[in-house]
C-alpha cells in the first residue's frame, strides 16, 4: 500500500508530470489536478486523499482561495503549499487558513516526501482522535 | 550650462526692478519737494525784492518830491524880479544848503528866451543861453520838469529840477541842479550780497546813476523792462534773463512817480536763489548716496536671490534624477519579476526531470553502466544550476513583488532585535559580532514592517558577507535628528573600492562570486527608502570598513506609540 494518498494541484503540466513520476517512485499515490476547481471536484469524488500539494500561483482560482475551500469542505485533509517565490505574507496567510506547511518551488524531492509523510501522519492521528471520540460517545450513550 | 544665461537675465531683471522700485519714488518725492521748495523760495525772494525795490522807489520819489517842492516854494514865494537878483539868489541857495543837506548845487533863473538871467553856484554860468537845450524846451511846456542826467555845459553829470512860473504873459524858469553824488547814494544803498545792486534807467534805457562797470546796457534784457507809458503801473516788474556773459540774472524794476525813470534791481539768479541752490545740492548728494545704496542693495539682493534660485533648481534637478532613478528601478523590477516568474516554472520542471532521471539511475539495471557516475554528476550539476536559477528568480521576485506595503507603526527596538536574532546564526559562523546603539525614546516609524525587515536584512547580510573571511564587527545605530531618523549600519570589513562605490545601488551590480549574489539587495533597499522619502548613502574606506547611512523623514509631530483604539480612531478620522 502507498505511503500516502496525494492530490497534486499545479497548472504547469510538465511539472506535474515529472513530480508525479518521482513521487510515485517513492511510493506515494499521486493524482493530478490542473486547477483549483478540478482539485475540489476530485476531492469531492473520492474520500481517499490524505494530503494535497497545492501551487499558490495558478490561473483562475488561486492557491489561497482553493485552500480556503478545501479546508471548509474537508477540514481533515492536510495541504502543503508550493510557492513560486516565498513571500512571507502568502505563507503566513496559508498557515492561517490551516495549511500544513509551505515549500519553495523547485523543491528538494526528499524534503517534499518527508513533509507529505508528516502531513499524512497528522491526518491519521486526527482521524484516530475523532474515531476515539466517537467510540467514547457511543460507549457513553450505552450507559 | 544652459540655465546660466537665464539666471543672468533674471539677475539683471531683478536688479533693475529693485532699483526702479526703490529709486523711482525717491526721485519723484525729491522732485516734488524740491519743486515746492523752489516755488516757495522764489516767492520769498520775490517778496523780499518787491519790498526792497518798493521802499527805495518811495524813498527816491519822496527825495525828488522834496527837492521839487523846495524849488516850487521858492518860485511861488518870490517873483521873477527878486530872484533875478544874483545876490538874493545866492542868499536863498545858502539858506537851502544850510537847512537841507547840500544836495542842491546851484540855482538859476532862466527867462522865456532861454537866457539864464541870474545864477548862484560854483560855476560861471551867468547869462548862458539855454534856448537850444533839451531840458529847456521841455520845461517850457510843463509846470515842472526833472531832466535826465546829462553833462551839459559844465562837463559833469548832473540833472536839473525846473519849475515854470509866469510873469504876466511871459513864462520864466527857476532851475536847480541836484548833486549827483548825493542822489547816487540813495540808489547805491540797495546792495545785497555780492552781486545784487540797483541803478536807474531813463526811458531810452541809458543809465542815470553810477553803475557797476560790468553792466552791459546794450545787450541786457533791460529794454524788456521799459514799457509803454500806457501799460505802466504802480507795481514792481520781475524779469529773469541771461546777460551776454551767460550769467542768469533776476531783475526787479519799478517806475518812479515824478519822473520817467525806471529803478532797476539786478542780482545773479544763483545768488538770489542760493538757499534753494544749497538745498538742491544737499538733496542731490543725499539722493545720489541713496541711489548708490539702493543699486548696491539691489545688486546684492538679486545676486542672493539668483543664487538661492540656482541652488533650489539644482536640488530640484537632483530630486528629479532620483525620481527617474527610482522609477527606472521600479520598471526594471517589474520586468525582472515578469521574466523571473516565467522562467521559474520551466526551471522547476527541468529540475524535477533531472531528479527523475536520477531516480531512474538508481534502478538496478543501470547500476553496471560504465558511465553511471558521469550521468549522476551531470544530473546533479543540472539540479544545482537549477537551484541557482531558483535563487535568482526568487530574489528578483522579492525585488519587485508587492510586499506587504501596509503602513504600520514600526517599533524600531523590536525590529532591530528581531533582525539581529535572525542574523545571529550566520554572524556566528563568520565570526562577526553585531553591536547595536539605539537612542532612547526613539519614535515609532510609520512604515511597512516587511520593507524595513528587508532593508536591515540586506544590509546585515552584505556586511556579514563582506567580513566572511576575517570576521569583524557590525555596528547598527539609530538616532533622531531634526525631523529625521538616521540609521547607520557600519562594518569593519575590507571596504568598497572607489570605482564601485557609485554603482553599489545599481540593480544586478555585485562583486560577490558568480552564483552567490544577485546584485539586487541594495537596489531593493534603495527603492524602498526612496519610496519612503528618505535617502541612503554609503561611505567606505579600504581596510577600515563601510558605513551605510539611511535618513528617513519623521512626521513633524513626533509619533508616540499609540494604543490600538487611538490608532483606529486616527485611521477613521
Amino acid at each position: 500500500m502507498a505511503r500516502a494518498n496525494v492530490l497534486l494541484v499545479d497548472d504547469e503540466a510538465p511539472f506535474v508530470e515529472a513530480l508525479t513520476r518521482r513521487l510515485s517512485k517513492r511510493e506515494l499515490d499521486i493524482t493530478a489536478a490542473h486547477d483549483g476547481t478540478q482539485a475540489l471536484e476530485k476531492l469531492e469524488k473520492s474520500r481517499m486523499f490524505e494530503v494535497v500539494i497545492l501551487d499558490v500561483k495558478m490561473p483562475g482560482m488561486d492557491g489561497i482561495e482553493t485552500l480556503r475551500q478545501i479546508k471548509t469542505a474537508h477540514p481533515l485533509i492536510e495541504v502543503i503549499m508550493l510557492t513560486g517565490h516565498a513571500t512571507v505574507e502568502s505563507a503566513i496567510e496559508g498557515m492561517k487558513l490551516g495549511a500544513f506547511d509551505y515549500l519553495m518551488k523547485p523543491c528538494d524531492i526528499d524534503e517534499l516526501v518527508a513533509k507529505v509523510e508528516q502531513a499524512a501522519a497528522r491526518k491519521q492521528a486526527q482521524e484516530e482522535k475523532i474515531t476515539l471520540a466517537r467510540i467514547k460517545e457511543i460507549a457513553a450513550r450505552r450507559d | 550650462m544652459m540655465a546660466a544665461k537665464s539666471y543672468k537675465a533674471r539677475k539683471r531683471y531683478w536688479t533693475l526692478l529693485i532699483v526702479g522700485v526703490s529709486i523711482a519714488p525717491l526721485l519723484l518725492m525729491s522732485g516734488v519737494i524740491l519743486y515746492e521748495f523752489r516755488h516757495s523760495d522764489r516767492e520769498k525772494v520775490t517778496a523780499h525784492l518787491e519790498e526792497l525795490v518798493g521802499k527805495h522807489k518811495q524813498a527816491i520819489d519822496s527825495f525828488l518830491n522834496v527837492k521839487l517842492g523846495e524849488i516850487r516854494v521858492l518860485a511861488r514865494t518870490f517873483d521873477y524880479d527878486e530872484l533875478s537878483d544874483e545876490s538874493f539868489l545866492r542868499e536863498r541857495l545858502s539858506v537851502m544848503q544850510q537847512e537841507e543837506s547840500p544836495v542842491m548845487v546851484d540855482l538859476g533863473v532862466v527867462n522865456a528866451e532861454g537866457t539864464q538871467v541870474a545864477y548862484a553856484g560854483p560855476f560861471r554860468l551867468a547869462r548862458v543861453d539855454y534856448s537850444d537845450a533839451d531840458w529847456f524846451q521841455q520845461a517850457m511846456h510843463q509846470e515842472y520838469f526833472i531832466s535826465d542826467v546829462f553833462r551839459g555845459l559844465r562837463g559833469l553829470p548832473h540833472f536839473i529840477v525846473a519849475v515854470r512860473s509866469l510873469r504876466g504873459e511871459q513864462p520864466w524858469i527857476l532851475r536847480a541842479t541836484i548833486d549827483f553824488a548825493a542822489f547816487n547814494k540813495l540808489v547805491e544803498d540797495i546792495r545785497i550780497g555780492r552781486t545784487g545792486s540797483a541803478f536807474i534807467l531813463n526811458r531810452e534805457g541809458s543809465i542815470q546813476t553810477e553803475a557797476r562797470n560790468d553792466l552791459d546796457l546794450e545787450n541786457g534784457p533791460y529794454m524788456d523792462l521799459l514799457r509803454d507809458e500806457e501799460s505802466r503801473g504802480d507795481e514792481i516788474y520781475f524779469l529773469e534773463g541771461t546777460d551776454p556773459s551767460g550769467i542768469r540774472n533776476i531783475y526787479a524794476a519799478a517806475y518812479l512817480k515824478k519822473v520817467d525813470w525806471l529803478l532797476v534791481y539786478q542780482q545773479h539768479a544763483a545768488e538770489a536763489f542760493s538757499s534753494f541752490r544749497n538745498a538742491l545740492n544737499l538733496a542731490l548728494v543725499i539722493l545720489s548716496v541713496a541711489c548708490l545704496a539702493s543699486v548696491v542693495a539691489a545688486f546684492l539682493l538679486a545676486r542672493k536671490m539668483v543664487s538661492c534660485l540656482a541652488e533650489s533648481d539644482e536640488q530640484k534637478q537632483i530630486m528629479n534624477q532620483q525620481i527617474v532613478e527610482t522609477g527606472k528601478l521600479a520598471a526594471i523590477g517589474e520586468l525582472a519579476a515578469g521574466i523571473a516568474h516565467e522562467i521559474n516554472n520551466p526551471v522547476a520542471t527541468m529540475v524535477e526531470e533531472a531528479g527523475w532521471m536520477e531516480d531512474l539511475l538508481e534502478d538496478e539495471e543501470f547500476q553496471d553502466t560504465k558511465q553511471l557516475e558521469e550521468f549522476q554528476r551531470s544530473l546533479k550539476q543540472i539540479r544545482s544550476q537549477g537551484g541557482r536559477c531558483k535563487q535568482i528568480t526568487h530574489k528578483l521576485l522579492s525585488f519587485a513583488r508587492k510586499t506587504d506595503a501596509r503602513i504600520q507603526e514600526v517599533n524600531l527596538y523590536d525590529l532591530i532585535d528581531e533582525m539581529v536574532a535572525l542574523s545571529a546564526q550566520r554572524a556566528k559562523y563568520s565570526n562577526v559580532e553585531i553591536v547595536t546603539t539605539l537612542q532612547r525614546g526613539l519614535p515609532t516609524l510609520h512604515a511597512s514592517v516587511s520593507e524595513m525587515q528587508q532593508i536591515f536584512l540586506n544590509l546585515i547580510n552584505n556586511a556579514i558577507d563582506a567580513m566572511e573571511k576575517k570576521g569583524g564587527k557590525i555596528h547598527i545605530s539609530i538616532k533622531t535628528e531634526t525631523r529625521s531618523l538616521v540609521i547607520r549600519v557600519a562594518d569593519t570589513g575590507p571596504g568598497i573600492p572607489e570605482a564601485n562605490l557609485e554603482r553599489v545601488f545599481d540593480p544586478f551590480f555585485t562583486t560577490k562570486p558568480v552564483g552567490k549574489g544577485t546584485g539586487l539587495g541594495l537596489s531593493i533597499c534603495y527603492g524602498i527608502i526612496a519610496k519612503m522619502g528618505g535617502k541612503i548613502d554609503v561611505r567606505s574606506a579600504i581596510d577600515v570598513g563601510t558605513t551605510f547611512r539611511i535618513e528617513l523623514p519623521l512626521p513633524e509631530q513626533e509619533t508616540v506609540a499609540r494604543t490600538p483604539i487611538e490608532a483606529r480612531m486616527l485611521e477613521e478620522a
